[in-house]
């Protein structure tokens, strides 16, 4: 049991195509895949415009994300672990590599893949209902009136927002907008789930409770979900695996950790577990470690 | 708390009802004329005086003279605008001929020309911002075009466009939608332009058609920038409106400003300016309620 924590070692060396392929192949249970992925930003001159040279964010970066897994990724800013998330929702392109759902390539945002914002990204002239709505509208587009609503309220109810539909955005609390933001990113039933540090601007009471939600959500829904963080308790607190980036530029994907803590998890009982010890002193160490090659790097 | 805002409310507004009374006090007491005296003027100036009308025989007083109340050649008081006002509101719907139309029909016909030339402006202005704003190449194309259009005077299509519709109440209508066009279409323009990128991507993953996106995210989205523009194009049309109407002569209470110059009736022309800043000053409020209701908290 002490050696429950696997630490896996991505293979860096590109391959070649074929090998590629062969991998695809025999790993049919990923929902998510992102295969040799770079991103490089055109270098603005002085005057705002693009120029010839390039800055490579990471690069050749590969992992499945398996269904119904809970994935997380940390990294300190900059290593692109958001330009990523953004990748996989479709706001943006890889430069080079691709980025495969369900065996299809991402080419743009979908309904299949729901994103929760660290900035919740409601519609402030729509109520808490309307925002929710608006989505199950979409993704069912037959749905009579009336099975809207009782889908949306089903959610509105669920992530305990009764009472608080006619209500707008402005009028919540941080923590109320992000169940708003679940809410609609759940109601739409999606095959991957894409949270962009969803939590951080909520304070750590309410932090916690919603974490909860998000499990409870997550566990009756089964998806697969994807999520940048810097908070390494949520990290383990939530995930199956956590990948962890080494610092940008040209930042690689450094190794992926296992979490064998079994669910459900709480709070208390992880405090207790020599696992979750171990496993956070093992990303602490790692994040500490690049903290000073940053450094040294500056000084 | 209630008790203490009414109590502010009736303060200031007594302090307001103060200062009017104090500004017509000064008024009045600034032009009022000395009455007459006749000393140290010889018989022949009182006979001249009395053969110009300046003065006439007090009827109460046998042998001497007052001012004569019906010249007037200074700057009429507060009375007098007054006796004005009640003149021309006691029978506001009257029509005498071609030029002599009462207060009601004046204003009415202000805010006709007004509202039409407005509405067309706000409307096709948010059309075509809403366009250049999603439209980089569009934005790219007519940039330059709306550079020069924008600094011309409504003033200075007037001419031009009298002699091409040939009819003055249309002439005054384009002349408010070209005062009240560009800063709507530039207000639309740099409102959907910087909609919060957020809003744009929950579009994109909801899988909004053009149609949803533009009445779900767009429009409420740049609704502010939207407002903001729209004001400033109605204080434009507010001051072009009045010169409009003076140029072209047809009616209004522009026009109405410069015929009572024409008759030098200052203080027809006094209740002439009071009328019009009546008209704006509720045009403002009815903006201001629309302003409200599309507004949105972050």
């Amino acid at each position: 049991m002490l050696n429950s924590t696997a630490t896996i070692e991505p293979e860096n060396e590109p391959e070649n195509g074929s090998d590629n392929e062969s991998q695809r192949t025999t790993e049919p249970a990923s929902a998510l895949k992102v295969d040799y992925v770079t991103k490089e930003f055109p270098v603005l001159s002085g005057n705002g415009t693009a120029t010839n040279e390039s800055f490579c964010v990471f690069e050749e970066v590969k992992f499945n994300v398996r269904k119904g897994e809970f994935m997380s990724m940390v990294g300190h800013s900059g290593c692109g672990k958001s330009t990523l998330l953004n990748m996989m929702a479709g706001f943006d392109k890889p430069t080079r590599g691709a980025i495969v759902v369900d065996g299809k390539e991402v080419t743009g945002p979908g309904l299949d893949r729901m994103v929760v914002f660290q900035s919740f990204a409601l519609m402030p002239w729509l109520t808490c209902f309307e925002n929710i709505r608006v989505a199950v509208r979409q993704a069912y587009p037959d749905w009579s009136v009336d099975e809207v609503k009782a889908h949306t309220q089903k959610y509105v109810d669920t992530m305990g927002l009764t009472g608080t539909e006619n209500r707008r955005p402005a009028l919540l609390s941080g923590g109320m907008r992000q169940r708003v933001g679940l809410a609609r990113a759940f109601c739409v039933d999606p095959k991957v789930l894409l949270l962009d540090e969803p939590f951080a601007q909520i304070d750590a009471l309410t932090r916690g409770v919603i974490q909860d939600e998000l499990m409870r959500m997550w566990e009756a829904a089964g998806a697969t979900v994807f999520m940048v963080t810097h908070d390494v308790d949520e990290a383990i607190l939530l995930s199956d695996r956590i990948a962890l980036m080494s610092n940008g530029p040209n930042a690689q994907l450094s190794r992926i950790i296992e979490v064998n803590i079994p669910r459900p998890r709480t709070r208390a009982q992880m405090i207790e577990s020599p696992q979750y010890t171990r496993i956070r002193n093992e990303i602490l160490k790692f994040l500490i470690s690049h903290q000073k090659s940053d450094l040294a790097d500056k000084v | 708390m209630k008790e203490f805002a009414l109590k502010y409310k009736l303060k200031v507004r007594f302090l307001s009802l103060m200062l009017l009374v104090f500004i017509l006090f000064a008024w009045q007491a600034l032009t009022t004329r000395p009455s007459f005296s006749a000393a140290g003027l010889s018989e022949n100036d009182i006979m001249l005086m009395e053969m110009e009308g300046d003065i006439i025989p007090d009827p109460k007083n046998e042998g001497q003279y007052i001012n004569n109340p019906e010249k007037t050649t200074t700057f009429p008081g507060p009375v007098q605008v007054g006796h004005k006002l009640i003149e021309e509101f006691s029978n506001p719907f009257h029509k005498k001929g071609t030029n002599d139309h009462g207060m009601g029909w004046l204003v009415m016909y202000t805010l006709s020309v007004f509202a039409v030339g407005f509405v067309l402006a706000t409307v096709s202005g948010i059309v075509l911002g809403v366009f250049i704003g999603l439209s980089r190449t569009l934005f790219e194309v007519l940039n330059p075009f709306l550079q020069v259009l924008k600094p011309i005077s409504p003033l200075a299509w007037m001419p031009l466009l009298l002699y091409t519709v040939q009819d003055g109440k249309t002439t005054s209508i384009l002349v408010v939608f070209m005062a009240s066009l560009w800063p709507t279409v530039a207000g639309t323009a740099f409102g959907v332009n910087n909609i919060r990128q957020d809003y744009i991507r929950v579009a994109g993953l909801l899988q909004f058609g053009w149609l949803r996106k533009l009445v779900t995210v767009v429009l409420p989205g740049a609704a502010p920038a939207i407002v903001a523009g729209v004001r400033i194009s109605f204080g434009s049309a507010l001051v072009a409106v009045v010169p409009a109407e003076m140029l072209l002569g047809e009616l209004g209470v522009g026009y109405n400003t410069w015929i009572e110059w024409n008759n030098l009736d200052i203080a027809g022309m006094i209740v002439s300016i009071l009328v019009i800043g009546v008209v704006g000053f509720i045009l403002d409020a009815m903006l201001d309620r629309v302003a409200k209701g599309v507004s949105f908290a972050e």
